[in-house]
């Protein structure tokens, strides 16, 4: 059929036709669009912890808590551990608190503790009255600057680390984080089998490597 | 990393016996950071103070600048802080029985910094000044 002797029917059709590729066009546009914004959501909060390979050694510790006992952090090797480096006039640090405190009551039948490190000057006249304050419902002790260099360091509070199961650090949060990316990263860890020892020794051993705060 | 506060050297004071020696201090944080005043918003959190421990004169008043209220990411209240240069100043109460000559003040000014999403332990920076009394 020649161009020029299209009937209006035809015609009609045809811008029918282009419409509705329009529209078609249009939808895919947007649900690629969509799909992209979704996944970026989903990059941003997905627990970017660390390979098992790629971790080094929690250098372990004895602090008192504030009952006078001895915490060593190798009592809690077996168990996902949060490692918080906090202080009472730390305005994030304060933030946070609470949200320790609901992965204290979550994960904690699931092989999770919480563990608080105090880097308060004035000690436990201090720190007592503040955890009876705000009905803090994990362990906290007290440290000091040598406590912070046996983790590279640490001079920006809230500093925490997150251990897996082998005592080893998965990821470091530097300064106040998201809720969020703390609990995808503590599931990632609660769901991880645990390594064995055989597994465990064929890892490159990297204790003696220095703890990065700002690594994550 | 933590932020330092710089304390400009401060220059000599001349005065007389029975009189008020007017002592500036000129202190500066670094852009982004902040610290909180000496009246801070919050009672947990540790203010901005100057304290004048070693000489023979007697700090009379200190005043301090006021504080800016701000918001930050990790407050749901604005907190009263100091940022950028800022200037505390001492008025120091010279006897009408003072020795004259060179009088040495040191002190101590402490402050605890943060930025939008940290904070950084307390430090404490020296502060001298010699009020020359005549």
């Amino acid at each position: 059929m020649a161009w020029g002797a299209l009937s209006r029917q035809d015609a009609a059709d045809i811008i029918k036709e282009v419409k509705r590729f329009l529209i078609f066009v249009l939808i895919a546009f947007t649900a690629v669009a969509l799909g992209l914004v979704a996944h970026g959501r989903n990059a941003a909060t997905v627990a970017n912890v660390r390979a098992a390979g790629d971790r080094h050694e929690a250098p372990d510790f004895a602090l008192k808590d504030a009952q006078g006992n001895v915490t060593r952090l190798s009592d809690y090797r077996g168990k996902v551990v949060l490692l918080d480096f906090w202080a009472t006039w730390c305005g994030p640090c304060n933030i946070e608190i609470p949200w320790l405190e609901d992965f204290e009551r979550t994960y904690k039948n699931r092989g999770f503790e919480v563990l608080g490190v105090s880097m308060d000057d004035d000690g436990w006249k201090v720190v007592r009255p503040f955890i009876a304050e705000k009905k803090i419902n994990y362990r906290i002790m007290l440290g000091d600057d040598k406590t912070g260099d046996q983790y590279g360091g640490v001079e920006a509070l809230p500093t925490s680390f997150l251990i897996d199961r082998n005592g080893r650090i998965a990821k470091t949060f530097v300064g106040l984080s998201d809720k969020e990316e703390f609990q995808n990263a503590i599931e990632k860890l609660l769901e991880a089998p645990v390594q064995r020892s055989a597994e465990l020794f064929s890892l490159p051993l990297r204790a003696d490597a220095p703890v990065r705060p700002n690594g994550s | 990393m933590a932020p330092s506060l710089s304390v400009a050297p401060v220059p000599m004071v001349k005065t007389a016996k029975g009189s008020v020696a007017v002592v500036t201090v000129n202190a500066s944080l670094p852009a982004g950071y902040h610290a909180n005043s000496n009246k801070p918003t919050e009672t947990y959190l540790i203010p901005l103070t100057l304290k004048w421990t070693g000489g023979p004169l007697a700090a009379d008043s200190i005043d301090y600048p006021k504080g800016k209220l701000e918001k930050y990411s990790f407050s749901d209240k604005p907190l009263s802080v100091v940022t950028g240069e800022f200037t505390i100043t001492t008025k120091f109460k010279v006897k009408p029985d003072a020795a004259t000559g060179p009088a040495q003040e040191t002190g101590t000014l402490r402050y605890q910094a943060c930025d939008n999403h940290a904070c950084y332990p307390p430090k404490n920076v020296p502060v001298s000044v010699t009020v020359e009394i005549q």
